[in-house]
């Protein structure tokens, strides 16, 4: 029994090598073998469970009159919605390019070699992320209560420069967009110092033996490189930027989320306006996620051999392919 | 004392009595010596004998805890006055430093940008050159170290030693008196250390005062007109190649070439 199983081992073996020895000594001549890829009956199981899933809320959709799309038509380009869409995405620009501003200048305090300075923004970066945007937008709202007028002036002396009085400065979108920004800059100087330490330190020593100055080491060295970590979590902020103006309705601010409830309220079409607002946010973040893959793209110069092409490309592609084809 | 500078070609070194500590580590042990301009200075030793650090001081990318380096008369990071050292401000070391070029290990390229854009970049930056006029400056360097085709390459799209003559062409751009090549050919495939060796011999024809730290002996044999051995952060030996090769006097630098040769 073992002998007879020894020799079909051993003829296996035999043909086995009989038939590779050809292809040995020529370095890739062609044999001519069929190639068959594995199958994947799991795959095939998924995708008829999505079709069933994307049928199964489309009918639902479709179907269900309680979704009232003829409401949700009448209100999607109301004016009164189309403002307070404005007004979010104002809320958010500002509020993003004040962060980023704010937040580069913390990150590069808390990256200086001041103790003081690095205590001073690891303080503000603890205090911010430690409180709930909601108490911040409210505290600013009632600083009145604190401070009647704002000055500029020098700290400690009578000269003063100009003099406003609180209440007229911090209206409800200044408030808004301060309590926005100051609590995005603590999250957006975590993620751009993330993205400065995540540099080669080489590059900080190459740029100072070339005697390039601290500005422009940072600003055409460091950064620039930096970026390419600091974007897919930084636009992660901006969207969650987007979604989070809906807390200042509590200021009465109507920005999309507020308009949409002050219309509901009255017409008592809760779901159709709730809908409004829901494909407006997905709207917005679309082309916001859009926006980040073409910037990431930039920035993605140097880092690959080849940049990939671009969904237009690819389709442009495709299609020359089916046309030839 | 006072600092003679009478030389009438630039890119003269001298380093006296220089110390340094990393915490409780002496890397450098009262290191004097002096390099003459023009010349081609290889620094040998051991690994962790200071080689690097000797190197880094010589552009103030480390400070030193003691002692002094001048290059043609001029502190390096300092200023004199009386007896005393100030240190430079950042702008006016950023300023002395573009007459040391220094070509790292690692090349460092700047990875965002092209090789000609890596090269611009400093002279630029400083004024030496005008914007329009830069493109043209930085190909005839890439054409000096015969890569005048790869201009619009970035760096991870060229091979080690390519990069490597990129960095060099970089460093030269800022007409340096003296470069610094701090083990240029060690994160070399050995097919490619020849064409980086061949670029520095180049430079050495062109009276720059180069300082090189590397383990090619055989470069050193041919190249240097003098060979520093460091060993433990003291500089135990040194003198013409002819002499370290030949005749070493110290035991270390016996037991070093020994293994090496």
């Amino acid at each position: 029994m073992s002998v007879l199983k020894a020799n079909a081992v051993s003829v296996d073996t035999l043909s086995y090598t009989a038939s590779i020895s050809p292809a040995t000594p020529t370095c890739g001549a062609p044999i001519p073998l069929r190639i068959v890829d594995v199958r994947h009956p799991g795959r095939w199981l998924g995708s008829a469970f999505a079709v069933a899933v994307l049928l199964g809320v489309a009918h639902s959709l479709a179907t269900n009159p309680r979704w009232e799309w003829g409401v949700f038509a009448q209100w999607f380009f109301a004016p009164s919605v189309l403002k307070g869409l404005g007004q979010t995405l104002l809320l958010t620009i500002f509020s993003t390019l004040a962060s980023i501003v704010l937040g580069t200048a913390i990150a590069l305090a808390r990256l200086s070699k001041s103790p003081l300075l690095s205590s001073l923004a690891w303080v503000y970066i603890w205090f911010f992320r430690s409180i709930p945007t909601l108490l911040v937008l409210i505290i600013l709202y009632n600083f009145a209560y604190l401070y009647d007028q704002i000055s500029l002036g020098i700290p400690f002396t009578d000269v003063v420069f100009a003099q406003w009085s609180t209440v007229d400065v911090l209206s409800q979108f200044t408030v808004a967009v301060l309590g926005l920004s100051l609590m995005q800059a603590a999250y957006a100087a975590e993620i751009i110092r993330g993205g400065i330490i995540g540099v080669d330190p080489g590059q900080h020593e190459a740029a100072a033996a070339l005697g390039l100055s601290v500005r422009r080491r940072i600003f055409r060295i460091i950064l620039p490189q930096a970026l390419r970590s600091i974007l897919p979590t930084g636009f992660n902020e901006v969207i969650g930027l987007v979604k989070g103006t809906s807390i200042v309705y509590v200021l009465a601010l109507p920005e999309l989320f507020y308009t949409v409830q002050v219309i509901y309220n009255r017409t008592q079409a809760v779901i159709p306006l709730l809908v409004v607002a829901t494909v407006w946010y997905l709207i917005i973040t679309t082309v916001l996620t859009t926006l980040q893959y073409y910037i990431e793209r930039h920035f993605a110069r140097g880092a690959q051999r080849l940049v990939p092409l671009t969904p237009m490309q690819r389709m442009r592609v495709w299609l020359r392919g089916q046309t030839h084809a | 004392m006072r600092e003679v500078t009478t030389t009438e070609r630039a890119g003269r070194i001298q380093i006296h009595g220089v110390s340094k500590r990393f915490g409780s580590q002496q890397v450098l042990k009262d290191i004097d010596l002096t390099i003459e301009p023009g010349q081609v200075t290889v620094i040998l030793g051991p690994s962790g004998s200071g080689k690097s650090t000797l190197l880094r001081t010589i552009n103030h990318l480390e400070k030193i805890d003691s002692g002094h380096i001048t290059i043609d008369g001029e502190y390096v990071g300092y200023r004199r006055k009386g007896d005393v050292l100030y240190e430079l401000k950042e702008s006016e070391i950023l300023k002395r430093r573009t007459d040391v070029g220094f070509v790292f290990q690692n090349f460092n390229l700047f990875p965002h940008l092209t090789a000609i854009e890596n090269i611009v970049e400093a002279p630029v930056a400083q004024k030496l050159w005008s914007k329009t006029s830069a493109r043209a400056q930085a190909l005839k360097l890439l054409d000096r170290v015969g890569l005048a085709d790869k201009a619009d390459a970035y760096p991870r799209q060229l091979s080690g030693g390519q990069q490597q003559r990129v960095a060099i062409a970089r460093a030269l751009a800022l007409s340096p008196k003296v470069l610094l090549f701090d083990e240029p050919t060690s994160a070399l495939d050995p097919e490619l250390v020849g064409e980086v060796l061949d670029v520095i011999k180049g430079l050495a024809r062109l009276g720059v005062t180069l300082v090189v730290v590397t383990h090619e002996i055989g470069f050193a044999r041919e190249l240097a007109d003098h060979v520093v051995f460091l060993c433990e952060g003291q500089l135990i030996e040194q003198g013409p190649p002819a002499q370290i090769f030949g005749q070493p006097s110290h035991p270390r630098t016996i037991a070093f070439l020994g293994k090496v040769l």
